[in-house]
């Protein structure tokens, strides 16, 4: 099997984001960035079945700016064999990722495509879905373990009520929760290996996708701050506050 | 143009968030109809044709649509599609499976979990984490929107007597089998709805240890929460988990116990109405969104919280 890892860039989650004054965004200049958590299970576990002789090939894929190569150069230290950096000047939304990740499925023709199941930056939980649908694949999302079966995949997935199990034919994507496994560290030595290992460039203008947005940004404000609060000396005058001041209990 | 909406349910009631988005749907244009898939969900489609801001209720029985595939959904929402200007759905695990693979079909950017109508082609959203806010407007012509139900009251229920009308299933995917469900049944409130919510995390140290938690949560009747830490950890199942990439949780009240409240949980909780934070660490993040602090160790708190709940004469439920 082959199986298509998609990764993106994304400020850093540990980072508290800024909102520009102008309205325009948050701050990304200077602001260390990674690759989106869930990402990372999707790389693991695509390196997981190929360490257990189920795939031939991992291909980890990035669409973005110039730097976005790093999360592919990251994937790759971690045991993706090759990458595919489609580049892009501005953010694009997932229909258009979508779109530009259909062109590269059937130029690779890989049996699965991985992703994580959400980006943490627009927190869309969008592009999966839309790259299934457009392939009419069949879809697993927000998958917390994997089976790999003949020609299927048994896949346990996280939702409100609990867990559910469904079996995917292959060809599918599978969107990964934060669950799924545990991410490894990639080594010095294979850190060093990586920065051999091919990254292939193509201009997102060449596919012959229709990429432009469809949503305008019209405002990005700060929320409301919640009022300072007060801390309570006693279990006691807690209940107490609970009870009288807020009046909740 | 109007309005259809996605209802979520188990073939014999209406999933409660189903309502919270009726609300944000009827605010977008008051031409609303519900789309009910399923098998056997007369009931479903009945106790929806009685919410007043309904004006028509779409029912498709069959089999196939007996457990939830979004590809078998998505078939069959696609046949109804032309009519409508947008389509909608909560955006809790069900919509946010489902609605992508529609809006791709129809080649639209979708316009994930809002929590405010401005108009019928401007919504506001949280990015990051709900860290900031985004205003935005669709310019495709038709619309695929996913509701954050916590930011909607629910609809009424009765009243109103929509028309029924059946129509005929899509076909069916032969790619997707559904095999099984694993359902945690318990006899407290919903976490998502609940009014009262109380979280655990990390510092719990162990599964047996919420037992603390929950001997609270049934004086309150209180629903139980947990951080991601204490889910990975294995101490709670999935379903409890509150934050940026679980639940959204909006209660009256809520309460995070040995939480030290990362970005990511603060993503969850931080709308509630009034936050209590149990730390034995003064400086842990998630005092500054908290109402009232208790710095404290939670093995002695806890017990002491109980005692002092069972002191009240009353206590609302």
């Amino acid at each position: 099997m082959k199986i298509l890892v998609a990764v993106k860039r994304v400020i850093d989650y540990n980072v508290q984001i800024r909102v520009k004054e102008d309205g325009s965004g948050v701050v990304t200049d200077n602001v260390k960035m990674s690759t989106n958590p869930p990402d990372d299970n999707a790389i693991e576990e695509a390196v997981k079945i190929k360490e257990a002789g189920k795939a031939k090939e991992i291909v980890a894929i990035t669409i973005g700016e110039e730097k976005a190569q790093e999360t592919v150069r990251k994937a790759l230290a971690v045991g993706a064999d090759r990458g595919i950096h489609v580049k892009v000047d501005n953010v694009i939304e997932p229909l258009a990722v979508s779109k530009i990740l259909k062109k590269i499925v059937e130029k690779e023709n890989p049996d699965l495509v991985f992703m994580g199941k959400q980006a943490i930056d627009d927190d869309c939980n969008q592009t999966g879905q839309m790259l299934a649908a457009l392939l009419n694949w069949p879809q697993a999302t927000f998958a917390s373990k994997i089976e790999v079966k003949d020609n299927a995949l048994e896949v346990t997935r996280e939702i409100d009520e609990g867990l559910e199990t469904i079996e995917v034919n292959v060809p599918a994507i599978v969107t990964c929760d934060l669950r799924l496994n545990e991410p490894r560290y990639a080594s010095l030595p294979n850190i060093m290996k990586a920065k051999k290992k091919p990254i292939e460039q193509i201009n997102a203008s060449d596919l012959g996708v229709d990429i432009n947005p469809r949503i305008e940004q019209i405002k990005v404000e700060e929320p409301p701050k919640r009022k300072a609060g007060i801390k309570v000396a006693s279990v006691e005058e807690l209940v107490q506050k609970l009870k009288n001041e807020a009046k909740v209990i | 143009m109007s309005v259809l909406l996605i209802a979520e349910h188990n073939n014999k009631e209406v999933r409660p968030f189903t309502y919270n988005a009726i609300t944000a749907a009827s605010q977008i244009n008051d031409d609303l109809h519900v789309l009910v898939l399923g098998h056997q969900a007369d009931d479903v489609a009945k106790s929806l044709s009685e919410v007043p801001n309904v004006k028509k209720v779409i029912h498709v029985d069959n089999e196939i649509y007996e457990n939830y595939i979004a590809e078998n959904y998505t078939a069959a929402i696609i046949k109804h599609a032309e009519n409508y200007s947008h389509i909608v759905s909560s955006a809790n695990t069900f919509g946010k499976n489902l609605m992508p693979r529609i809006a791709a079909l129809l080649d639209t950017s979708q316009v994930s979990d809002i929590i405010k109508v401005i108009s019928e082609d401007t919504f506001l959203r949280p990015i990051y984490a709900g860290n900031a806010f985004a205003t935005v407007k669709s310019n495709d012509k038709k619309k695929c929107v996913t509701i954050r139900p916590t930011s909607f009251d629910p609809a009424d229920k009765s009243g109103g007597s929509a028309e029924i009308t059946k129509s005929d299933p899509a076909e069916a995917s032969s790619s997707t089998k559904f095999l099984k469900k694993e359902e945690v049944k318990s006899d407290r409130p919903e976490l998502g709805t609940a009014r009262i919510v109380i979280s655990g995390g990390r510092g719990m140290q162990n599964g047996e240890n919420f037992k603390l938690i929950s001997d609270i949560a049934d004086k309150l009747n209180a629903a139980i929460g947990a951080s991601r830490a204490a889910v990975d950890a294995g101490y709670i199942t999935n379903d409890h988990q509150v934050g940026q990439t679980g639940k959204v949780v909006v209660p009256d009240l809520y309460i995070a116990v040995g939480i030290s409240g990362a970005i990511q949980h603060l993503a969850g909780m931080k709308e509630s109405k009034v936050i209590v934070a149990i730390n034995k660490d003064g400086e842990a993040p998630i005092f500054s969104v908290a109402d009232y602090g208790l710095e404290a160790d939670l093995f002695e708190a806890l017990p002491q919280f109980l005692s002092e709940l069972n002191k009240l004469n009353t206590i609302q439920k």
